[in-house]
């Protein structure tokens, strides 16, 4: 195997569908899952005769992203033609931008293993998503298909970063904190299944110390962040073995098969596709208004980078954790409500990332809003626990409760009559009967196995059904052991 | 007679009670069916929804509220316009039996002040060319003879006026598709500024180019008709915010002491000498009138056409890609996979002047060649607007013939190239983005319409209105009408 002959030079292309409320260039609704068609008007649907209108909310994101992201906003920028024929596409040509981007040199950092790395953003552009083929069956035996122009015309921002990235380890960090920028912003679900965020990679290999690129293919089909990775590292040892055996790489596009766990060739035309890019005439060149970028500019929320720090500083959280709650807003600012006066923020952060995140089906806005344990009922359980009402233990079930009820902890726990027993006298005469039974393991206890303790707090806490506070019956046994 | 009448002239009838729109409407489409035959302006006639419009125009009448000065006119549009549930073909097979769900800016504003719409007219496929003889169904007749073309991409909407078969009619115009056919028609015919009329539901040729105008019988009427059509539209984002003045008013005020300017580069060799000597003697007619007239030069002018035949098919490439068989229109069956589907729906559905744009666009966009041709194109564009700033520096209005010669014969030009040379005094209005207006000038010893052509600022309509008016006040052209026998 030859790793450390060659090193990868990798690219990403993102395109990230806009959360705005409707399409790009009309007023359809963008929501996802209607009737086919349902959604459409003569705009999107190319009729003839029609002309797109900006969205100026779209715009608005765009400017919110590329801000986010370091980029200079172009004041003046437009909208081009991009020419292919398929028939998702209603008028066989995509508005997008070209020459005159909306925004253009911007930069993200990343850590990987502890190595901060600085990935260049060579521009961040928007376009019109097309419609989506249904064919009868598959492709290949389909006797028809048919387009759903639902999707046409909903927004896309295409973000393209520089030949940056040197490992697929880099390649999804970068992934990564572009998707929590996006989900932050509000401007992207982010949801990588559905194809609200799509990633293609360019890479190709060069021996190390080499200045020129080799080259490049292109990789789509990665909806994961596994699948971007496992793709990447995938590609590099196929590209490594052709190079080693004197194979010319061919620059063309393959498709990663997740399932296969391999990539396979899907064009392999050497040409490129002349898009015939020119100007869209149907919309005059954009003029932002300085005002306006400032304006956005004064509004964006935190990001990700600095909340992780925050998080550190003020919770006394370590990275790890913090990176994970920091990674989604929503999640975010749900740890943030559940902590809010807690003594104790890192039983909250344990709680959010082992318990919560384990039930809840994503880390997305809506599956944290959804979810049926509130953050001040999290933070109820959580007061409980340090109160000494109920144990950890028992907690767990109250959490499982909580979850399939919506209901509080509080009430759970009087509701079951699950209070833990604190009290010493209720508790002494349990600890007497456990005592009596088990009198060879008092005396090993006296014999000096100390490990013979924890068998009798079990015994005392079975016997109670888990009630009983653990460190009260620890202190009563300790008490009562050298009387026995 | 109804149909001879004016816009201005007919709804006054329709105030005083002497007649009614559904009187107006039925005198057209009675025409239409003695006439049509021999002028073939018309692809479809809508006579039932016509007369219902009809009717309820009485109804207003009657109950003394009209819409206004368009309320009962009976019009007709260039089939280039969408028009809810009446099948819009822009001369084309391969959008023969498209249905629009949904009417153009300008067919709703002409709806909304009450007009009755007669029908859809003949043009050459999707407005590419200057005879109608690239029309996919017939050629439309000259209606001063019959044996001549009307002009063209709106040969139908100029044929309906003179011939009387519609009281007005709107067209389009993208390198002269307006001007040039009312000059060999003997009508008025008017390309606004561009951004002036909203394009949305106006079939796209050149986007950058296109306009949308009216054809009138006379001065007054083209003002009603623009006074209603223009303004901004949300739904076009190149339409101006530019507010729209009251063209009515441009139309009381003389010419004395305007400025007009005289360009020489329109004066060329192969300008038809009956042609110069009618523009010659406008020209003396204003100044009679107490205009100042002024050599002006338009240096860039010669360069024009070849620009034009760069932008125009490179944008209508792109604009007709859509025209594929997936969604509307036609779809040739019988086809292997995809591309053969595309390969024969196109191959048979454009006809041959659409197909050499198609791939004369093509070929200027390509990777490699668009700076040399687009991008060179665009660069003569604004060489051109700055010739006629410069020149409006020192003028209000520029007058020049509106085309080299008059109406040709069927089947003359067969030449590309040729009939190309039409448009060349047109054309630079178009990359300027001017607005430009045609009026009748004279006639030939043998008959035929010679057309003047009026050039203003940017979004000055009205001073071009003004001149027009102040011109055919002085003019006897107005009254000679085409002989037609059914």
């Amino acid at each position: 195997m030859s790793d450390n002959t060659y090193e990868a030079v990798i690219g990403l292309e993102v395109h990230a569908q806009l959360r705005t409320r409707t399409k790009m260039f009309c007023g359809c609704s963008t929501a996802f899952g209607a009737a086919p068609n349902s959604q459409t008007c003569p705009v999107c649907q190319g009729m003839p005769g029609t002309l797109p209108v900006i969205n100026r909310r779209a715009i608005e994101f765009g400017i919110r992203t590329a801000l986010a992201i370091n980029c200079t906003v172009n004041a003046d920028n437009r909208f081009a033609r991009k020419h292919y024929y398929y028939p998702d596409m209603p008028k066989n040509y995509q508005i997008s931008q070209y020459e005159e981007p909306l925004a253009e040199h911007g930069y993200l950092d990343i850590e990987v293993a502890g190595v901060a790395r600085r990935i260049g953003i060579q521009r961040l552009h928007l376009e019109e998503d097309v419609g989506k083929l249904v064919h009868e069956g598959n492709l290949e035996t389909a006797q028809s298909s048919q387009v759903d122009f639902n999707r046409a015309g909903v927004p896309l921002m295409e973000i393209v970063s520089m030949p940056d990235m040197r490992t697929s380890e880099e390649a999804a960090a970068y992934l990564k904190a572009l998707r929590a920028i996006v989900v932050y912003l509000d401007v992207c679900d982010g949801n990588m299944e559905e194809g609200s965020l799509r990633c293609d990679a360019n890479i190709s290999l060069r021996r190390r110390g080499a200045k020129e690129y080799g080259t490049k293919v292109e990789i789509k089909n990665m909806n994961s962040f596994r699948n971007v990775q496992h793709a990447l590292e995938y590609e590099i040892k196929r590209q490594a073995r052709a190079l080693d055996t004197g194979e010319r790489i061919v620059q063309e596009t393959r498709l990663w098969d997740p399932d296969k766990a391999h990539t396979v060739s899907m064009r392999s035309k050497e040409f490129a596709h002349d898009y015939r890019y020119f100007p869209e005439p149907d919309l005059p060149p954009l003029d932002l208004a300085p005002a306006w970028i400032d304006e956005v500019r004064a509004t964006l929320a935190e990001l990700p980078a600095a909340k992780r720090q925050r998080f550190m500083k003020d919770y006394a959280l370590g990275a790890y954790d913090a990176e994970v709650l920091t990674q989604s807003r929503a999640l975010a600012d749900y740890f943030e409500a559940a902590a809010k006066g807690s003594a104790n923020p890192k039983m909250v952060a344990n709680w959010v990332l082992n318990e919560f995140l384990r039930v809840v089906p994503g880390d997305d806005q809506k599956a944290i809003t959804l979810s049926p344990i509130k953050p001040e009922n999290l933070k109820g359980l959580i007061t409980l626990i340090e109160g000494g009402t109920i144990s950890g233990t028992l907690a767990k079930s109250v959490f499982e409760d909580m979850f399939q009820s919506g209901e509080d902890a509080s009430s759970i726990v009087a509701r079951k009559g699950l209070t833990q027993v604190a009290d010493a006298g209720a508790l002494g005469a349990v600890v007497d009967r456990v005592l009596a039974e088990h009198a060879k393991v008092v005396e090993d206890y006296k014999a000096g196995k100390k490990a013979a303790l924890g068998f009798l707090v079990g015994q005392v806490m079975k016997s109670t059904s888990g009630k009983a506070s653990p460190s009260v019956v620890n202190a009563l046994l300790i008490e009562k052991l050298p009387k026995v | 007679m109804l149909t001879a009448l004016t816009i201005h002239e007919l709804s006054a009838r329709f105030r005083s009670g002497e007649a009614t729109p559904s009187q107006a409407v039925r005198e057209y489409l009675e025409r239409i069916a003695a006439l049509d035959p021999k002028v073939k302006a018309y692809l479809t006639v809508v006579p039932e929804t016509a007369l219902g419009q009809a009717a309820a125009a009485d109804a207003r009448f009657r109950s003394k509220a009209p819409l206004g000065p368009l309320d009962g006119i009976p019009l007709a549009v260039k089939d280039v316009f969408c028009t809810r549930g009446v099948e819009t073909t822009c001369g084309s097979k391969i959008l023969k039996g498209f249905v629009p769900p949904y009417d153009a800016t300008v067919i709703t504003r002409l709806r909304s002040a009450g007009a009755v719409l007669l029908g859809k007219l003949n043009m050459d496929e999707f407005a590419m060319g200057s005879s109608t003889e690239n029309s996919a169904f017939f050629t439309t007749r000259n209606p001063w003879d019959l044996s001549r073309v009307p002009g063209g991409s709106s040969g139908g909407s100029a044929a309906a006026v003179a011939a009387d078969l519609a009281a007005a009619t709107l067209g389009t115009d993208t390198g002269g598709s307006i001007r040039q056919p009312a000059a060999f028609s003997g009508t008025v015919g008017f390309k606004p500024t561009y951004g002036r009329v909203s394009r949305y539901g106006l079939i796209a040729f050149a986007s950058s180019l296109d306009q949308v105008g009216p054809f009138a019988k006379d001065v007054a009427d083209t003002a009603l008709m623009l006074q209603t059509i223009a303004g901004h539209d949300p739904m076009d984002s190149t339409s101006a915010t530019i507010p729209v003045p009251d063209y009515a008013q441009a139309l009381r005020l003389d010419v004395k002491g305007l400025r007009v300017g005289i360009p020489a580069e329109y004066f060329i060799d192969g300008l038809d000498p009956e042609v110069e000597a009618a523009v010659r003697a406008a020209i003396a007619t204003l100044e009679d009138l107490g205009a100042k007239t002024e050599s002006v030069s338009l240096p860039h002018t010669e360069y024009g056409l070849a620009a034009y035949y760069v932008i125009a098919p490179a944008e209508a490439s792109s604009n007709l890609a859509r025209y594929d068989g997936v969604k509307y229109g036609l779809r040739v069956p019988g086809a292997r996979d995809l591309i053969d589907m595309y390969s024969r729906t196109r191959g048979a559905g454009f006809g041959a002047e659409v197909k050499r744009r198609v791939m004369l666009g093509t070929y200027a966009l390509s990777a490699g060649y668009y700076d040399a041709y687009y991008g060179q194109a665009q660069k003569v564009r604004t060489l051109v607007l700055r010739d006629f700033q410069e020149a409006f520096k020192r003028v209000d209005v520029i007058v020049a013939p509106t085309t080299p010669g008059v109406a040709f014969k069927m089947g003359e030009r067969e030449d590309p190239l040729q009939m190309y040379l039409n448009d060349v005094f047109t054309i630079p209005v178009n990359l300027a983005g001017l607005p430009g207006l045609a009026i009748p000038a004279g006639f030939t010893q043998a008959g035929l319409p010679i057309g003047l052509q009026i050039i203003g600022k940017a979004f000055d309509e009205a001073t071009l209105l003004r001149v027009a008016k102040a011109y055919e006040a002085a003019t006897p052209w107005r009254s000679r009408k085409p002989e037609l026998a059914a």
